[in-house]
């Protein structure tokens, strides 16, 4: 599903790589907190280097027809929301760059929406069930599968809103989100097995490494020539977790407050679906109106269609920026109350 | 992905393409492919003379024809939806053989196809013409933060030992005469996909002592550097700035 | 030998003792010095504690009761960049080692850390890179070398460093006989402090003079290699078994007496 060159428009292009850009940069932040300041480097390669490898492991389906996974909701499960994203978008970034897979302009778009989208939209769903599920590995299991199957939907939305904001033919919007939703909930389904299986797998041998499933450390007691001593109290990482989560939280939740809007809206104005094909023969675009007036994307004059192009465009900027600098707002607050920023400082080269 | 120094798009060689510094391509590619997709579908002729650059730039390299067109094939499943645009998009209709097609979806196939096609092309020189450690070092120099760097070149330099890990798990699979046909073996599979996180992850561990071990603080040191000097600048950027151009034609005509 | 004052030590542990965070001791209250220049086999069964020891030597593992001394310094937060720089480790698998993308650019990589740039770089990766018979592989991507010769290369990372303490963690696992002597005569050709982690017996015999036990986390013997590889009950008690055939007395006559 890697988006190639000149499928979106330049400008949409451009500012889908300021939001991927900046996606990076609060992940890259987020990582070092999740992994540890230098362990973030060898541990987010090796973790990208399996999301490269697995999404080559071939699930077969039936009839000599097979799938793979996708691994945005698996690598946010595994190894937490921001290392999740960094992985996948370097995964991305080296695939567009070295195998000529995704086009070179569409990074932003790809990243943005097999990275970002798919990722965040899945640990949300994980931790909110997670939240409500009995404290149970089965229960970690059974929040994967549904993150899982919600993600792929979801950044076919998330593809669906950037095509209809920059795409460069006049598809309906009804009859992409149709198609991209309807194949994308079948994919899912394979997704969210997969993924559930493998976080079930990794549970059953290494619990410690499943970073949607922390959080049941219990005090160590050291033996010393037969005698238990208390181990010293580690450093005091989990209230900076607990923070980090919390912002996870709510940079997920108005993330989803967006895409909900969006999609919610372009929907209502487009109603019909797969009809269309067939309807649309012959048929002079004026006797469309029918649909919903007030919406901007209900006529289809070419001065109303750029209009709603320029609108849908803007409001999408902002609402995406609004996300983006929404969550560094917060990660900044955090960072700051954390106090000692040890990240080196980087001069210019 | 081939071994380290080489993976699989890059052809090994000596031309000017070759030796020009990893920044400058990248650079160049980005910014052609850049100006090949702000160029206004309807200067048909403004996409020929892009293929028309390219193919003297591949020249250049001495990267042969075949070898680009192959590579293209990636663009396929785009084609399917591009060839669908006509029979899908609104606005006014034409007939064709009996068939009746949208005017802007024709354009708009066209246009996700000429354009796709050029980017594609493009990255795939770049890729054929610049060795994997000097693309790292390129997006080094072009300012990506530098863990991001580090991570892509771990990525790399463990792509094919991870993958090899799992080939490995395949035949063991394989050997105890396991073959996986259907829904049902993907527990199998699964628990192979985990095994192979739990080593990967792991290995990241160990190694992460491997370089704190040897003084790792958290930025690499910097070993290599890469260079560009003026007429290296001039030389890649011919590309683009040829292309932008043809593209300002291109709105203008 | 007289007993050495703990300056010229190169290495002191004692009443090391540690559990994993998922509750496994691994250590309960190791002990040993080693003095400069010496070199010593540390031998134990599977699991009996040997990489855990390792990672305490230069402050990797840490947080457990007890303290490490590498040349008169502790090791812990305050020395962490001095100590890691005298105390070189070479792990198990050199492809966890070989980390960066040219075996120049990875011999390099423990120097510039510790702040070398320019030409003194240069001669240090040369240097070293002399000292395994690896010079001529100096451009040569990591993977694309035999075992024998990443471990080889393995070694040359850590020398670049110019360690005080070479400790090795397996050296001779999955190397075939050519490889194993070559890497015995570097060892033997070194002027450091060795400690060699290892279950592999005769390459102790060959190598260290002098050898300890680590058995379910605590020094079970310690003393002359032939000695404890001579007494039979010790080696059954702490599962380490010679190879068939193997007499540790005729060697230690041949090669000690």
């Amino acid at each position: 599903m890697h988006v190639p060159d000149g499928f979106i428009d330049a400008p949409t292009s451009a500012v889908t790589g300021v939001v991927a850009a900046g996606a990076l940069a609060v992940s890259l932040r987020g990582a070092r907190r999740e992994l540890g300041e230098e362990r973030t480097a060898p541990l987010a390669g090796l973790v990208a280097a399996f999301i490269f490898a697995v999404q080559m492991l071939n699930f077969p389906v039936a009839a000599g027809t097979s799938g793979h996974l996708l691994g945005g909701a698996l690598a946010a499960i595994l190894v937490g929301p921001y290392t999740g994203v960094l992985c996948v978008s370097v995964v991305l970034l080296m695939q567009g760059v070295l195998f000529a897979d995704g086009g070179l302009t569409a990074l932003g778009v790809n990243i943005t929406d097999m990275a970002l989208v798919t990722t965040v939209v899945s640990y949300a769903v994980f931790r909110g069930l997670l939240a409500v599920l009995p404290r149970k590995r089965r229960s970690v299991t059974v929040a994967s599968f549904v993150a899982a199957l919600v993600s792929v939907p979801a950044a076919a939305v998330a593809f669906t809103l950037i095509y209809a904001i920059g795409g460069t033919t006049d598809v309906s919007i009804g009859k992409v989100a149709t198609a991209m939703i309807g194949v994308h909930v079948l994919i899912g389904i394979g997704e969210a097995v997969i993924t559930a299986l493998t976080v079930g797998a990794v549970i059953a041998v290494r619990p410690d490494l499943v970073h949607g499933a922390r959080g049941l450390r219990q005090r160590l007691r050291l033996r010393v020539n037969g005698e238990l001593v208390d181990a010293p109290e580690p450093a005091a990482v989990p209230a900076a977790a607990r923070t980090s989560r919390r912002t996870v939280w709510l940079t997920g939740l108005v993330a989803s407050l967006v895409l909900a809007g969006f999609v919610s809206f372009y929907a209502s104005a487009n109603p019909d679906g797969l009809e269309k094909v067939a309807h649309d023969k012959g048929i002079d675009t004026k006797a469309k109106e029918h649909a919903s007036a007030d919406s901007p994307l209900a006529d289809y004059g070419v001065k109303d269609v750029s209009d709603a192009r320029l609108s849908g465009g803007l409001a999408g900027v902002i609402g995406v920026g609004v996300t983006v600098v929404a969550g560094s707002a917060v990660f900044w607050a955090v960072r700051r109350r954390r106090g000692a920023d040890v990240s080196p400082a980087n001069p210019g080269l | 992905m081939g071994a380290g120094h080489a993976h699989r798009l890059y052809r090994h060689g000596t031309s000017p393409v070759h030796a020009l510094p990893p920044h400058a391509k990248l650079a160049a590619a980005f910014l052609f492919v850049l100006v090949v997709v702000a160029t206004p579908r309807e200067a048909m002729w403004a996409f020929a003379v892009y293929a028309v650059l390219l193919a003297a730039a591949a020249r250049l390299a001495r990267v042969p024809a075949a070898f680009l067109l192959k590579r293209l094939l990636i663009e396929v499943p785009f084609v399917a939806f591009a060839v669908l645009m006509p029979f899908v998009a609104q606005g006014e209709r034409v007939h064709v053989l009996g068939l009746s097609l949208s005017v802007n979806g024709l354009w708009g196939a066209w246009n996700v196809l000429a354009k796709g096609a050029l980017g594609v092309a493009a990255s795939v020189l770049l890729a054929a013409t610049t060795e994997l450690r000097q693309l790292l070092l390129g997006l080094e120099r072009l300012k990506l933060p530098p863990l991001l760097v580090q991570i892509a070149g771990f990525m790399i330099r463990y792509g094919d030992v991870i993958t090899d890990e799992m080939r490995r798990m395949r035949i063991a699979r394989a050997s105890r005469g396991f073959e996986a046909r259907g829904v049902r073996h993907w527990g199998v599979l699964a628990k192979s996909a985990g095994a192979l996180f739990i080593r990967s992850y792991e290995r990241g561990e160990r190694v992460h002592l491997a370089m704190v071990s040897r003084g790792y603080t958290g930025s690499m040191p910097v070993v290599a550097e890469a260079v560009a000097s003026p007429a290296q600048w001039r030389l890649a950027l011919a590309l683009p700035c040829s292309a932008l151009v043809v593209c300002l034609l291109g709105w203008i005509l | 030998m007289d007993p050495v004052s703990t300056t010229t030590a190169s290495l002191e542990v004692s009443g090391l003792a540690y559990a994993y965070p998922d509750g496994h001791q691994a250590l309960f209250g190791v002990g040993f010095t080693l003095r400069r220049g010496e070199r010593a086999a540390l031998l134990g069964p599977n699991g009996a504690g040997k990489t855990t020891l390792v990672l305490h030597l230069n402050g990797i593992l840490g947080g457990g009761t007890g303290s490490v001394t590498v040349a008169g310094l502790p090791v812990g937060k305050q020395h962490m960049a001095t100590v890691r720089q005298k105390v070189g480790i070479v792990f198990q698998d050199p492809d966890d080692q070989l980390f960066m993308p040219t075996v120049r650019e990875d011999v390099a990589f423990g120097p510039a850390a510790a702040g070398i740039k320019g030409a003194a770089l240069e001669e240090r990766v040369r240097h070293a890179l002399e000292r395994v018979g690896m010079a001529e592989f100096a451009d040569r991507p990591p993977h694309h070398l035999s075992f024998g010769q990443r471990r080889r290369v393995a070694v040359a990372t850590v020398l670049a460093m110019e360690p005080e303490i070479l400790v090795l963690d397996e050296p001779s696992s999955n190397l075939d006989p050519a490889s194993r002597r070559e890497l015995a005569d570097i060892l033997r050709s070194l002027d450091v402090t060795v400690l060699m982690v290892t279950h592999d017996l005769p390459y102790a015999l060959e190598l260290c003079p002098r050898s300890l036990i680590l058995s379910d986390g605590v020094i079970a013997a310690d003393g002359p290699t032939g000695d404890l590889l001579s007494d039979e009950e010790l080696m059954r008690a702490h599962r380490l078994e010679l190879p068939f055939g193997f007499d540790p007395r005729a060697v230690a006559r041949t090669t000690h007496g």
